[in-house]
């Protein structure tokens, strides 16, 4: 098992134009499932393609289990990826995709059945294997796909979206299976996706994209939690946290953490009037649309997210008590939109 | 050749539930409807008729008769003239040489073509210049190329020669005759068609692999395959549909072609280079000799319809898979 890490890694496709990734340092531990997350555009595929070399960087260094690979083609790194389309060789059967990679690597003749019947009865695929990847579902193939990459048992595994062509059902499940799977091999794993849940829910720790810039490196809780920048704090979290600006801070607060007065504790709650304008059922939560009355944030708008066990009533277009507690302020700094320390600010 | 699009095609062609009819496409049936549509189909089939049929029927005609260059009567004489084809010798060493000229030029047009497209897929500077380049043969009349490889294979003023001298390859009179010794006038003539017709191919195949995704490639190279495991388990396979349509376009187009062997050697020497189009040719309309001329050309019939058979059934496959 090797740690991937990059220094200052940066790529640049037209000259003059801004990166598609810029400086990026990172260093995975051993054997952690590390999720970029970012939105469409923001790079992620890019940093990537230069992990795997499929992409020249333009500055900054790739390293791979300590040594610089920046020169080595992608064979030589010896780590396997599975492409948002899959890429499954659709003149083979599934067998020979499978096998592929054996071949590739000069491994012995012998012992390719084996590892192929290994690799297709962990993923679930052992009764597809004379099948052409034309004949096989999106679920399937995307099985096929991780089945080709495991194969050889690579050192870090590289996946980029390989969710996002499964419909909503079959993609909570293969996102269960996927979860099991790096558990039981427990191989480096690099996951790119554009979907915040995917990643809370997959990652050790999240790597936050943005312009291709590296907004925050953390744990799920870390970068919910406590988000280095205004980005991190609207793109993690649906709906996304409430901001207020300030003089030259920027308050946020989660739209859970904005509750009726009475659930919060007297000492450290701020008290503010939320006009109720739009509501959403959800089922196990309700979501408030509304702006802040009567305070500075005058007509703010604001988002609230009721767990079903508040089961007061809410009218459209009344003025209710509500608060949030001072624990749960963040701070930005206005022109950075980077976090800062906490600060007393004029609430009315 | 998107399995996704196929899906989808096949969906729709297996449905077992007819479709809504407010789905279902509506045809305008104008009265004499029927006849407009005949009317505007009549001049396609004119075409056909004149340029295709009628010259086919008139061949036949010719090949079953005793037609001469001004003769003026029309005796039938049945297979007469096909089995006095047959037996020439003539004929058969022509045909031997066009299965020569075919197999020799497509077995280099297919591998230089392939070559080529792989070279010009990849950007670099200067890509559209070379593709213009490489484009050229194509688009130069065949007869302004030809003679001026007649020129460059010349006994006399050989270009090719003037250089195999001055490097001291050659003596001055001792140089190779192109075009005066048989097995040479034949290999110029297979490299000079392969010239004219490599840019055709040469499309036909950067289409194919333009079409192949980027990232089945890539896949292969993290995969740990080279070049050549690439090229030869993944992109050729990959193009196997596309490379039956430039072969058989190929063959169609070299078998049925006389003009480079028309200009450089007229046959010639000891009809060496005498391929069949060409033979009928100089029997039918340079000898005089029609009807035996049209015998000669109504043998290309049943080779091109197997060629065109085939081509129609690769396309076919092409489609399906
Ligand atoms: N081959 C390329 N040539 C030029 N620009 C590219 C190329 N690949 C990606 N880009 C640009 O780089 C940026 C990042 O793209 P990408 O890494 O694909 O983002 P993501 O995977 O996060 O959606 C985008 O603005 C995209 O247009
Ligand atoms: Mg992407």
């Amino acid at each position: 098992m090797a740690v991937v890490e990059t220094r200052g890694l940066t790529k640049v496709f037209k000259e003059g134009q801004l990166g598609a990734v810029n400086n990026v340092d990172l260093v995975t531990r051993e054997g952690e499932f590390l999720v970029f997350l970012g939105p469409s555009g923001s790079g992620k595929t890019t940093l990537l393609r230069m992990i795997a070399g499929l992409e020249q960087p333009t500055a900054g260094e790739i390293l791979i289990g300590g040594n610089v690979v920046n020169h080595l083609s992608p064979r030589e790194r010896r780590i396997a990826m599975v492409f948002q389309s899959y890429a499954l060789y659709p003149h083979l059967s599934v067998y020979n995709n499978i096998a592929f990679p054996l071949k590739a690597q000069k491994i012995k003749k012998e012992l390719h059945r084996e590892k192929v019947e290994w690799a297709s009865s962990l993923l679930g695929i052992g009764g597809l294997l004379d099948r052409k990847p034309r004949e096989l579902s999106g679920g399937e193939r995307q099985r096929v796909a991780l089945a080709r990459a495991i194969v050889r048992e690579p050192t870090v595994f590289l996946l980029d979206e390989p969710l996002s062509n499964l419909d909503a059902k079959l993609r909570a499940s293969a996102r269960e299976d996927l979860e099991q799977f790096h558990k039981r091999i427990g191989t480096t794993t690099i996951y790119v996706t554009h979907d915040q849940v995917e990643a809370m829910a997959m990652g050790d720790r999240i790597v936050v994209l943005h312009q291709g810039f590296v907004r925050q490196i953390g744990t799920p809780k870390e970068v919910y939690d406590d988000p280095a920048d205004t980005f991190v704090a609207t793109f993690l979290g649906s709906p996304p946290m409430n901001l207020l600006e300030s003089d030259d801070v920027v308050v946020g607060f989660r739209p859970e953490h904005f509750l009726p007065a009475d659930r919060l504790r007297e000492g450290s709650r701020i008290p503010l009037r939320f006009r109720v304008t739009y509501l959403e059922f959800l089922g196990a939560e309700r979501i408030l649309y509304g702006s802040l009355a009567g305070s500075r944030f005058e007509e703010k708008e604001v988002l609230s997210r009721l767990p079903a066990a508040v089961s007061e009533a809410f009218q459209v277009a009344s003025v209710y008590d509500f608060g949030v507690a001072s624990e749960s302020l963040r701070f930005f700094d206005r022109q950075s939109e980077k976090r800062t320390q906490p600060k007393a600010i004029a609430w009315q | 050749m998107k399995p996704a699009e196929h899906n989808v095609e096949r969906c729709g062609g297996a449905s077992a539930t007819p479709p809504s009819p407010r789905e279902r496409p509506r045809v305008a049936r104008r009265p004499g409807g029927r006849w407009l549509g005949a009317a505007m189909f009549l001049p396609a089939i004119l075409y056909v008729v004149a340029i295709i049929g009628v010259p086919f029927l008139m061949a036949f005609l010719y090949a079953v008769g005793d037609v001469r260059v001004g003769s003026v009567g029309y005796h039938f004489v049945g297979l007469e003239n096909f089995r006095s084809v047959l037996h020439s010798p003539a004929f058969r060493r022509s045909l031997f040489n066009s299965v020569i000229f075919t197999v020799g030029s497509q077995v280099l047009v297919i591998v230089g073509a392939f070559t080529l497209a792989l070279a010009l897929r990849d950007k670099f500077r200067g890509r559209g210049v070379v593709r213009f380049l490489v484009m050229l043969p194509w688009v130069a009349p065949v007869s302004l190329g030809a003679i001026g490889w007649k020129w460059i294979l010349d006994s006399l003023y050989s270009v090719i020669n003037w250089l195999l001298v001055a490097m001291h390859l050659f003596r001055q009179f001792d140089a190779p005759q192109w075009l005066g010794e048989p097995k040479l006038a034949m290999m110029s003539v297979i490299l000079v068609h392969t010239w004219h017709v490599l840019p055709f191919s040469t499309v036909i195949l950067l289409a194919g692999l333009t079409a192949i995704p980027r990232d089945i490639p890539e896949a292969a190279a993290v995969d740990g395959a080279g070049f050549w495991r690439t090229l030869v388990h993944i992109t050729i396979p990959m193009m196997r549909p596309i490379l039956n349509v430039a072969l058989l376009f190929g063959i169609i187009f070299t078998f049925t072609d006389m003009t480079v062997v028309y200009i450089l050697t007229r046959g010639g020497p000891y009809d060496s280079t005498q391929v069949v189009p060409s033979l009928a040719f100089f029997t039918g309309i340079l000898g005089g000799d029609l009807a035996e001329g049209a015998a000669i050309s109504l043998f290309l019939v049943p080779i091109l319809v197997i060629v065109a058979y085939l081509m129609l059934r690769v396309a076919h496959r092409a489609e399906v898979t």
